[in-house]
């Protein structure tokens, strides 16, 4: 079966690749054929960059190290042509056909056997050797500007792009020096780089000490086309220096950092260089065959809002349309019911249609982390397979970027704490090897994130004696496996005198619980001694818009995300049994704890309920889970489902307890998500706490 | 006296990493920039005894701030650290060339920064 399976994504590998392999070579095509003005299009270069890259991360992920390699070579040399070290020159344009006819061969070749692989030398010497006399002849462009060095030598490799795309554009580079007060400096300058950016670039900011101590200084450096008297009217100040630096201005041919270098064609492939015949008017059917839109997930987030918010408009629109069938009106109030029925398809499927904008492969987060374990790896002398699984899972992009920092540090924890070093692995009789598996699935309304490494697991005992002598927990206290799991993640678990052994876990593992749960999600570790650890992430699909069961507890409404929602049950009082001082119900021979959200809260019963509800009413639950937790919440109604648009609480509430945010129900009410994530993890730590 | 550790890092995450990784070693006071303006801002008014920072910030990059803090005669000798993301090799050539004192790169292993934090402020 895991045959098949690897075969389909090979499919998926081979056609994805052959798909950028196309359209990099009608870019480079493209790009061959301004060479005859010696002007090339960035994006054009950026876009070849980018393709590359693709095939670099696909082929890593697939163990290609053939076609990594060359991929990786291709995107070295593209860099140095993108960043200007690298002149562009019918040599270059020879060797990038040169690089993508290698690429096809490899791919061609492993669409019918994997083991396919050829020699690559001569292709990555033709790569290097561009690469290198271009980098000799190529002078440079920054060196002509005539800029101080002290302020060269700060600028990252991205802001250097800036200013050379700046001087590719002709436009005119100043460096304005101006200095404030200690105290207000921020203001001052934002005011002033904003004035600066309605009419060009400010690409750095550097600042020195100012002539007193309660004053500091900055250098701008600012592209435009403004002239010196411009600039110095747009800064709308006079106590700065203006100074032009070099003159870039108009050097149409031999100046900037992609100029046209004559030099002869290279040895080798140089016969597929010659462009096809795509003459300038036939340009528009060569344009870009990608398919793909890359947008700012701000924009996403706004049309979401949008969503949510017609949502709650069909709800106000769909209510008026009751009112008017029970006011006698019914004929009218039907035809608005019927019509607020269409419009409630149209409207699920757009949100549908959002929502799938927002979802991208965990492939792409995955990608990132190979990197890291390669590098950490080295850094540790490990030796370390990386078995990659499920990554076209998808994830909100939202999701995606705030999961990537607290998975980077469980892998590195993984290979740096988990993973013996090859000696230990083979004293032990495992193999030299270690191996780190990142597997991703879907499951529900969820998608499961685990990282297993088959290294010497975490010690119970260990962990236990060091949260004894650390005083988080009493000598005589009885915890299950999975509360010593959990003290990995207190605060404070890691000291300093044993952070080279099993200690080195708890560093930052605090941190990463908080942010995964900040993303509703969960995070349980699982170990054997001996044998490996994991860690298992579960994360909700999307946090944008979600479904919600309404709940009442005493006279306030609140919102459980419907994902979380396993069941819900009405049950007599009498039903419920104690079991260490801990409400319990029994469930299909499952015991589940109860959690009464009215103690949790604090909400007193109010005289009105206890006059309508006597002591053995019918209680109504809400059966809760993540990952293989279970836990029922008692509330007092439930008042049915809606979809709902949280919004976070921001900061300053950030630390109220049991609560994810804020949402809107149609009626202008504002009312409070459960986090249930949270909620699970308090009842159970209140258990623990109660084994005395 | 209490050494105090000043960090500059715009990511929250990064930023409470870096936090408890130092908190994990004992008693320092960790005074904490969310950008390179911040970072600015306190260092005239406190005596920090070393520095970490990020390379892309918001408003001034952490090169920035390296070559400010090594002209200024007030924290010239101060021990510095770079930490930033699988970067460049020039971004990480010019850190060091502009007189930072370590180079450590996302994600970090938390117990070389501890080993670094030992033999720069004992």
């Amino acid at each position: 079966m895991s045959e098949r399976r690897s075969s389909q994504a090979l499919k998926e590998f081979i056609s994805e690749t052959e798909e950028i392999l196309g359209g990099l070579n009608l870019d480079v095509v493209r790009l061959a054929d301004s060479l005859e003005t010696g002007e090339s299009d960035p994006d054009l270069i950026n876009g070849i960059f980018r393709g590359a890259h693709s095939i670099k991360g696909l082929a890593g992920m697939f163990g290609f190290d053939d076609l990594a390699q060359l991929a990786h070579s291709m995107e070295n040399l593209l860099d140095g042509l993108r960043l200007g070290r690298v002149p562009f020159s019918q040599q270059l344009v020879d060797t990038l056909f040169a690089a993508i006819d290698g690429l096809v061969r490899l791919v061609n070749g492993k669409s019918d056997d994997e083991q396919f692989t050829f020699d690559l030398t001569p292709i990555l010497e033709q790569i290097g050797s561009a690469a290198a006399a271009a980098a000799e002849t190529a002078a440079d462009p920054l060196t002509r500007l005539g800029i101080d060095a002290a302020i060269l030598n700060v600028l990252t490799e991205y802001e250097e792009h800036r200013l050379l795309e700046n001087v590719r554009k002709g436009r005119r580079i100043y460096l304005v020096k101006v200095d404030f007060d200690l105290s207000c400096f921020d203001q001052e300058l934002a005011e002033l780089t904003d004035h600066l950016k309605a009419r060009g670039e400010v690409i750095s900011t550097l600042p020195s000490v100012g002539d007193s101590g309660d004053r500091i200084s900055f250098q701008i450096l600012f592209g435009s086309e403004c002239e010196t008297s411009e600039v110095r009217t747009l800064a709308g100040r006079d106590d700065l220096q203006l100074t032009l630096c070099g003159d870039v201005r108009p050097e149409p041919v031999s100046a900037g950092p992609v100029a046209l270098a004559q030099e002869p064609p290279a040895v080798g492939e140089a016969g597929t260089a010659s462009p096809e015949p795509l003459a300038e008017e036939a340009g528009g059917t060569v344009r870009s065959i990608s398919r793909t839109v890359r947008v700012d997930i701000d924009k996403l987030d706004l049309l979401m809002n949008i969503v949510g918010e017609l949502v709650l408009s069909k709800g106000a629109i769909a209510n008026i349309a009751d009112q008017l069938r029970s006011n006698g009106v019914a004929e009218l109030g039907a035809e608005l019911s019927k019509a607020t029925r269409g419009l409630e398809r149209r409207l699920d499927e757009l949100q549908k249609g959002v929502m799938d904008v927002r979802m991208v492969p965990v492939g792409q987060l995955f990608e990132k982390m190979t990197r890291i374990v390669r590098r950490v790896s080295n850094e540790q002398g490990k030796k370390v397979a990386l078995d990659i699984r499920g990554a076209e899972t998808e994830l909100d992009k939202l999701i995606i970027e705030d999961v990537s920092d607290p998975l980077m540090h469980i892998i590195r924890n993984a290979i740096d704490h988990g993973l013996e070093t090859p000696e230990e692995r083979l004293a032990v009789g495992k193999s030299e090897k270690g191996s780190i598996r990142l597997w991703a699935s879907q499951k529900g309304n969820h998608v499961v994130i685990e990282v297993h490494d088959d290294g010497r697991g975490i010690d119970p005992a260990a962990v236990r004696r060091k949260a004894v002598a650390r005083g988080l927990v009493r000598p005589d206290q009885e915890l299950s496996l999975d509360e010593i799991y959990d003290l990995l993640f207190m605060p404070g678990f890691s000291t300093r005198d044993e952070v080279s052994d099993l200690s080195g876990r708890g560093v930052g593992m605090d941190v990463v619980k908080n942010n995964i749960a900040e993303l509703s999600g969960m995070i349980e570790i699982k170990s054997d001694v001996g044998g490996g650890t994991s860690m298992i992430i579960t994360l909700p699909i999307t946090l944008a818009i979600i479904k919600a069961l309404i709940v009442r507890i005493r006279e306030k409404t609140y919102a459980i995300p419907i994902n979380s929602v396993l069941e819900t049950l009405m049950l007599d009082s009498a039903m419920i049994r104690t079991i260490e001082c801990r409400e319990v119900i029994e469930l299909r021979e499952t015991t589940i704890p109860l959690l009464r959200l009215n103690s949790v809260f604090g909400l007193q019963r109010t005289a009105a309920d206890a006059a309508t509800a006597p002591q053995d009413e019918r209680l109504f639950v809400a059966i809760v889970g993540l990952a293989d937790k279970r836990i029922g919440f008692v509330v007092d109604e439930l008042l049915g489902q809606q979809d709902v648009v949280i919004k976070s609480l921001g900061k300053t509430l950030s630390f109220v307890k049991g609560i994810a945010g804020a949402a809107e129900l149609g009626n202008q009410q504002t009312i409070l998500v459960l986090d249930v994530a949270g909620l699970i993890g308090e009842a159970l730590r209140s258990e623990s706490s109660l084994h005395v | 006296m209490t050494q105090k550790i000043l960090i500059a890092e715009d990511s929250p995450t990064m930023r409470s990493l870096i936090v408890s990784t130092i908190s994990a070693m004992g008693d320092y006071e960790i005074i904490e920039a969310a950008n390179g303006f911040e970072a600015l801002r306190i260092l005239p008014r406190e005596k920090v005894d070393l520095i970490i920072t990020d390379i892309n910030m918001p408003d001034i990059n952490g090169l920035e701030l390296v070559s400010f803090i090594r002209n200024n005669e007030n924290y010239r000798q101060t021990p510095l650290f770079i930490i930033s993301t699988e970067g460049s090799e020039r971004d990480r050539e010019k850190g060091l060339a502009l007189g930072a004192n370590a180079y450590l790169v996302k994600p970090f292993a938390p117990d070389r920064l501890q080993a670094l934090i030992r033999e720069y402020l004992s």
